[in-house]
Parts: C-alpha cells; sequence; structure tokens
C-alpha cells in the first residue's frame, strides 16, 4: 500500500454561470493593467490523503467517493482527478 | 393530526417552524433530531431553514445524507405532505427528493428581502386553498437560493406541472423565476422563501393571509379544522 494525494477540483460545467469568477475578472484583473487575461473560472479543491495498493486505484477510489457522496453535483458541476505521490 | 419538524446541526429556523405550527395552527408538532428516525404514525414533515452543517461543501448536501433522510424518502413515496423551507428545500435536492440544484444567488449577496411569489400549482397538500397565480409577499433569506435546472429539466417540470412558485420579477437569477417546486406527484414541496415568518400581522407588515394559506392547505388535506 501507498500513500497518495488526490486532488479533486469542482468546478461549474460550461454554460452555467460563475459571477464570483466573473466579477473577479471585470471588476480586479481587467481594472488593472492586466488585459491579456481573458477568463477566470472559480472552483473549489478538495485534498484527500489516501492509501491504496496504486495510483489507478487511488484515483478510481476517490471517484466513486465523489459520486456516491456527491461531493459534487452532477447537474451543475464536474470534477477533476489529479494522483500525486505523497 | 401530527407534524414532524427534522432538526439538523445548524437548523435556525427550526423553532420559528414549531412555533407557527403549535401556537398559530394549534396543531401537535414534534422535534425529531437528524440521527433519530422518525415515527410511521406522522401525517407530515417539515425541514426548515437554517444553515445545516455551516453550509460546508454545499448547502444541504451533508445533511442529505443523515440517517433520517431514509425515513423522510419512505415517507415521501408513501404520500405523505414533505416540506422542505430554504435550507429544508436544499436538503431536498440534494437527498434526490426534488429536482434540480440550488446555486450561489448571482449577486453573491445573502439575499434578506420580502418578495413576491406567483402560486403555479395549487393542487399540492400546501398550495391547495391557493387561487391559481395568487400573489404571496413573503421574505426570502439566504445566500444560495438560486434555482437551477437544465433546459431538458424545465421543460419536464412544466409538462408534468411541477413548478410550485416563481418570483413576480427577477430576484436571483434563478431559473424561470422559480421560488419552489414539487416531486412529480406533489406530495414533496421545496421553496426558497419562509412562510414561518410570514403568516403572523406582527411580523408581516404587507399581507400575512396568503403565506397563511400555505399551513391551511396542509389542514385542509388532512381534513382537520383549524
Amino acid at each position: 500500500m501507498a500513500t497518495y494525494n488526490v486532488h479533486v477540483t469542482i468546478e461549474n460545467k460550461p454554460g452555467i454561470s460563475d459571477p464570483e469568477g466573473e466579477t473577479i475578472l471585470n471588476d480586479l484583473v481587467l481594472k488593472g493593467t492586466h488585459k491579456t487575461v481573458s477568463k477566470i473560472k472559480t472552483a473549489k479543491m478538495l485534498k484527500f490523503t489516501i492509501k491504496e495498493k496504486d495510483k489507478k486505484t487511488a484515483e478510481s477510489k476517490i471517484k466513486e467517493i465523489c459520486d456516491d457522496l456527491r461531493i459534487y453535483n452532477p447537474m451543475v458541476s464536474k470534477v477533476t482527478i489529479d494522483v500525486f505521490d505523497a | 393530526m401530527k407534524v414532524g419538524v427534522v432538526v439538523f446541526p445548524g437548523s435556525n429556523c427550526d423553532r420559528d417552524m414549531y412555533h407557527v405550527l403549535t401556537d398559530v395552527f394549534n396543531l401537535d408538532a414534534q422535534y425529531y433530531w437528524h440521527e433519530k428516525s422518525l415515527p410511521k404514525n406522522i401525517d407530515a414533515v417539515i425541514l426548515p431553514g437554517g444553515f445545516s452543517y455551516g453550509d460546508r461543501l454545499r448547502a444541504g448536501v451533508i445533511a442529505a445524507h443523515s440517517p433520517i433522510i431514509k425515513d423522510v424518502q419512505k415517507m415521501a413515496k408513501k404520500g405523505i405532505p414533505v416540506l422542505g423551507v430554504c435550507n429544508g428545500f436544499q436538503i431536498l435536492v440534494e437527498s434526490g427528493l426534488l429536482p434540480g440544484v440550488l446555486l450561489k444567488n448571482e449577486s453573491l449577496n445573502f439575499m434578506c428581502e420580502w418578495t413576491n411569489l406567483i402560486v403555479e400549482n395549487n393542487k399540492t397538500p400546501f398550495t391547495n386553498q391557493f387561487k391559481l397565480n395568487q400573489k404571496i409577499p413573503i421574505p426570502i433569506a439566504n445566500g444560495e437560493g438560486r434555482y437551477y435546472v437544465d433546459d431538458k429539466t424545465l421543460k419536464e417540470l412544466k409538462k408534468k406541472n411541477q413548478i410550485v412558485f416563481r418570483y413576480d420579477e427577477v430576484v436571483n437569477g434563478s431559473s424561470n423565476r422559480i421560488a419552489g417546486v414539487c416531486n412529480e406527484d406533489g406530495n414533496v414541496v421545496g421553496m426558497m422563501p419562509h412562510p414561518e415568518r410570514a403568516v403572523e400581522s406582527e411580523i408581516n407588515p404587507i399581507d400575512n393571509k396568503p403565506s397563511s394559506l400555505i399551513f391551511e392547505s396542509l389542514l385542509s388535506k388532512m381534513g382537520v379544522s383549524n
């Protein structure tokens, strides 16, 4: 068994408005001198630490947890799962 | 008539709801802690507002996994009236009893103000005393009250008459200005505004009668006279 750090990023699906990201873009970044930025999306990240036999199992286990416990709402959100050696 | 008021860690409208049920409508109400089960002889269940689990992860999602929710689901299936108000609505959505999802208000603000609802479905146990399109002055108090459904689900909701309340004007960016919905059978209703804060003339500066009809509808459904 090895220990893995797993980052779960939850963000709105395309087409679901993200007023926080839009505010950061329009009222902070673009009001300064950083005119090359075209989009900002906010997201929530959960950092799991998990013991599993390999990276693949760690990823599928975390995916199962996210789906079973509705860690993200599938109607409006998507998750990205990144696994790292601890 | 026995009404259960479910209490989660972080519920804060449970006592207002209990007061209205018992002192205003003379109902036999009981609190039920979320880790307990509901008795079989209960006639209606209310999930009150608040901030269960401090809205951690997402409003309502952690409470939706509480042990009592299994009983609420069983009762909902049997046709027993279930009402979720504000956080209670969020819990009903997250537990799969109602469609859709509640997102942060478009303004990102916590909104605490009076709104006007329009009754779109007067066939539910909580709206049977209303006329269609009747207006209800009622307060909202939420940060995550923007009801969202995709276009396909919205069509289904319209077809199956599951939209119960709509805001009279754009309030928070909700899909189709939806403020409350019901399940396909109509016995489970969720709404973001707070009827328990609007049924008494002492605390309602506009008109307390329309909000009272929400509870009078339940009484009528149960064949109880107030």
